[in-house]
């Protein structure tokens, strides 16, 4: 059938033609040529032709096992122990080497806890893609919640009617739009272990009590420097859209609970949190997506390290297909990342469904 | 139950005055309508009531307690508001039970109000719905229920039935009088339409700019109007204003005449009224009748316009002074452009007012 949009409309596809063309040539083309080279050993600059390697790349990556290690006996049967009286184990190099045990050939250890004499330990044929997961999760897991909750409490300060309040908006509204790569490079500074602003500051408030900590340059602390970081860089962009989420609700709704009595908490979980629903979904879900595809701060900040501890799935993608030249691998990580993401969105569709 | 009394209230807003020194008796279950043009501050005057603008000035009383300065749930009153402010997420029965879960009151009892609420407005079959799921008079049903269930000594409404239709409106007003008998509470009122006002009130309020222009049961203000305002406000089609010469004044009595009006005598009523000066003759189109001749009656003219609506026809007639006036007649009538007719009228019921009573 033949509808208007097809015949009598060549202005409005004219208009439209540039838009479409657009994103087909660089989202939607490479979003295919990405799931077709993941099924490939495709690399960037290669005098070998391209094979088919089907699903490979992906067992590469998501190669996971448990493997349980007795501790070592001499002859007599008896338990040996090192000087700190702790047992020993055999070594999971002789293990993952070895051709008694070709399924396990090539993995690495990821961590290891102990159950009874025995150690068990997770073995993953790619430990720091491994890494990049779990740092991203909690990356996201934290980031979420936390710069969701911290843009509505200061949508809801600044949605008062109080003189001046438009400076304390363009304020929180400043990082936002100040490139990320700047705010990371400034936070270098402060977060820096010599004389950063950071430390400099603790020592100030504590008398100098403060022992100066290398905050990017630890493993305990990097992720959860760049994860403060990014809740204050992006944290007025959507404070900015609860705030119009806010403005939406009618004020009679208001004055209708205040002549009811309603304390400002009252108010707030029967007036402003139900005006709210729409907004939230949509933050949750962008909040999300942005947490997942963190990249700028870890390249300029830490690169991914120290000992792997802030590496990111979008930051591997990057550094295995152009940094490594195996555009394949890059390609992997991101149809990975792209189902979680999209598998994660819907979830959250699902679960925060208009249940009327 | 209680009184409200205002004494010399006053707002502004900024350097805006909006409230000029207002004073109303409202006695304990009366019922009394604002009404005023739009802008004349009657939203003003009823939230201020409310609690939820503060008063510059003067004093309010509600129930024999200055309430200036308490907060509005401990005022004893409860408000609806023209656009029903219903929260839009909860049911009807949380809706109309929300003043009582705010107070923490427990279930049973919140059940059995809810209840009570919902009989007297005859809406139990709509408790577990949501307010999409509501007709606007539905959803003002709602509102009014939970002012209800607050059981508050004053009502305060806000222009309750502007958002809904005109036949809707005619019963949601019968329903609003038969609520006001039912609980005797007292009720303020802001309305627009003049219907509202005259079946409802006890008393009137006529506001403008802020001020009170006359206060009094619907009849005395359609009656004995204070002011020309008053007179222009009430009644439709509004009164016909007349500018005649008074040729004599004698015992409370005017001899009034103009181009176009014989000589007539009209009671003065006390106003400032003197042979030789310009007076204003109100009369109700409703009083007008259309006398046998041309050459009968007091006022004559040419019919201009016609507008026949059934059981009444509203006639527009150009008088041979170039003034017009509306006169409705109480039947059918077909009475071409152009015809010559002579209007007659009971002086007993017009009005005379000097030009000084112009608010
Ligand atoms: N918050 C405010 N700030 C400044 N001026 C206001 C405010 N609220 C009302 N006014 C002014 O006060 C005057 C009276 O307003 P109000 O809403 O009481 O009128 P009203 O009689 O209810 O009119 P309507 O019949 O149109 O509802 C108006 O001129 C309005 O512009
Ligand atoms: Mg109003």
């Amino acid at each position: 059938m033949a509808s208007r949009l097809t015949t009598s409309n060549r202005a409005g596809w004219g208009f439209a033609i540039p838009g479409f063309a657009l994103i087909a040539i660089f989202i939607v083309l490479p979003f295919f040529f990405a799931f077709g080279l993941s099924l490939t050993d495709q690399r960037l600059v290669s005098p070998n032709p391209t094979r088919y390697v089907g699903l490979d790349n992906y067992r590469e990556l998501l190669d996971v096992t448990v493997i349980t290690l007795e501790p070592q006996r001499d002859e007599a049967g008896e338990l040996i122990r090192d000087e700190d009286g702790n047992l020993e184990y055999p070594k999971v190099r002789d293990i993952t080497r070895s051709d008694d045990y070709p399924q396990y050939s090539g993995m690495r250890e990821w961590f290891r806890w102990q159950s009874g004499q025995n150690a068990k330990v997770v073995i993953a044929s790619d430990v720091v893609f491994m890494k990049a997961l779990v740092n991203t999760l909690v990356f996201v897991m934290v980031v979420a919640p936390v710069q969701a909750g911290l843009a509505l409490v200061l949508a809801l300060l600044i949605n008062q009617r109080i003189r001046g309040i438009n400076i304390f908006r363009t304020i929180y509204f400043m990082p936002v739009v100040v490139s990320i790569v700047v705010v990371s490079l400034l936070w270098r500074f402060i977060y820096s272990g010599n004389d950063g602003l950071l430390n400099n500051l603790l020592d100030a408030l504590t008398f100098g009590a403060w022992q100066p900590i290398d905050w990017l340059g630890n493993p305990s602390t990097a992720l959860g420097s760049i994860m403060a970081m990014s809740i204050w860089q992006a944290v007025g962009f959507h404070m900015v859209i609860w705030l119009s989420g806010l403005q939406t609700i009618s004020p009679t709704l208001y004055e209708a609970a205040t002549i009811e009595g309603a304390s400002g908490w009252q108010t707030f979980r029967y007036v402003t949190w139900p005006g709210l629903r729409n907004t939230a979904v949509l933050i949750l879900i962008v909040i999300t997506m942005q947490a997942f595809a963190v990249f700028a701060q870890i390249n300029v900040m830490t690169s991914g390290g120290p000992l792997d501890s802030t590496q990111t799935l979008v930051f591997q993608a990057v550094v295995r297909g152009y940094g490594k030249q195996d555009i394949s691998g890059g390609a992997t990580i991101s149809v990975i990342l792209f189902l979680l993401v999209l598998s994660i969105s819907l979830l959250q569709r699902w679960l925060t469904r208009d249940r009327r | 139950m209680a009184r409200v009394s205002l004494k010399g209230v006053r707002k502004s807003f900024g350097t805006a005055d909006v409230i000029k020194g207002v004073d109303i008796e409202i006695e304990d279950g009366e019922f009394v309508v604002f009404v005023g043009p739009s802008g004349c501050g009657k939203s003003t005057l009823l939230r201020m009531i409310a609690g939820l603008e503060d008063i510059t000035d003067g004093t309010l009383e509600i129930g024999g307690r200055v309430v200036n300065d308490v907060a509005p749930k401990d005022r004893g009153i409860a408000m609806v508001f023209q656009t029903y402010a219903i929260f839009p997420h909860m049911t009807v029965r949380e809706n109309v039970a929300f003043g009582l879960t705010i107070k923490g009151v427990p279930k049973a009892e919140k059940a059995e109000k809810v209840a009570a609420a919902a009989r007297i407005l005859q809406m139990e079959h709509l408790l577990d719905r949501r307010p999409s799921q509501l007709s606007g008079g539905q959803r003002q049903r709602v509102a009014i229920g939970r002012a209800i269930v607050r059981d508050p000594a004053v009502f305060l409404f806000d222009e309750p039935l502007s958002n809904l239709d005109a036949a809707l409106r005619m019963d949601m007003r019968l329903e609003i009088g038969k609520l006001h008998q039912q609980l005797g509470a007292t009720m303020i009122y802001v309305t627009h339409d003049q219907v509202e006002a005259m079946t409802l009130a006890d008393k009137i309020v006529v506001l403008k700019d802020g001020k009170v222009m006359q206060a009094g049961s619907p009849m005395d203000l359609y009656h004995h109007p204070a002011n020309l305002f008053v007179a222009g406000f009430l009644g439709a089609p509004s009164m016909n204003f007349i500018s005649v010469d008074t040729r004599s004044v004698d015992n409370g009595l005017a001899m009034v005449a103009n181009a176009a009006l014989d000589p007539i005598e009209v009671a003065t009523t006390g106003r400032d009224i003197r042979t030789g000066s310009r007076a204003i003759l109100g009369v109700r189109p409703q009083y007008l009748v259309p006398s046998a001749t041309p050459a009968e009656g007091m006022l004559h003219g040419k019919v201009t316009l016609t507008e026949r609506l059934g059981a009444e026809t509203v006639v527009e007639v150009g008088l041979n002074d170039g003034s017009r006036v509306i006169a409705a007649f109480g039947e059918d009538r077909i009475l071409a452009p152009g015809t010559e007719i002579g209007l007659a009228f009971d002086p007993r019921q017009a009005h005379l007012f000097a030009e000084g009573d112009r608010p």
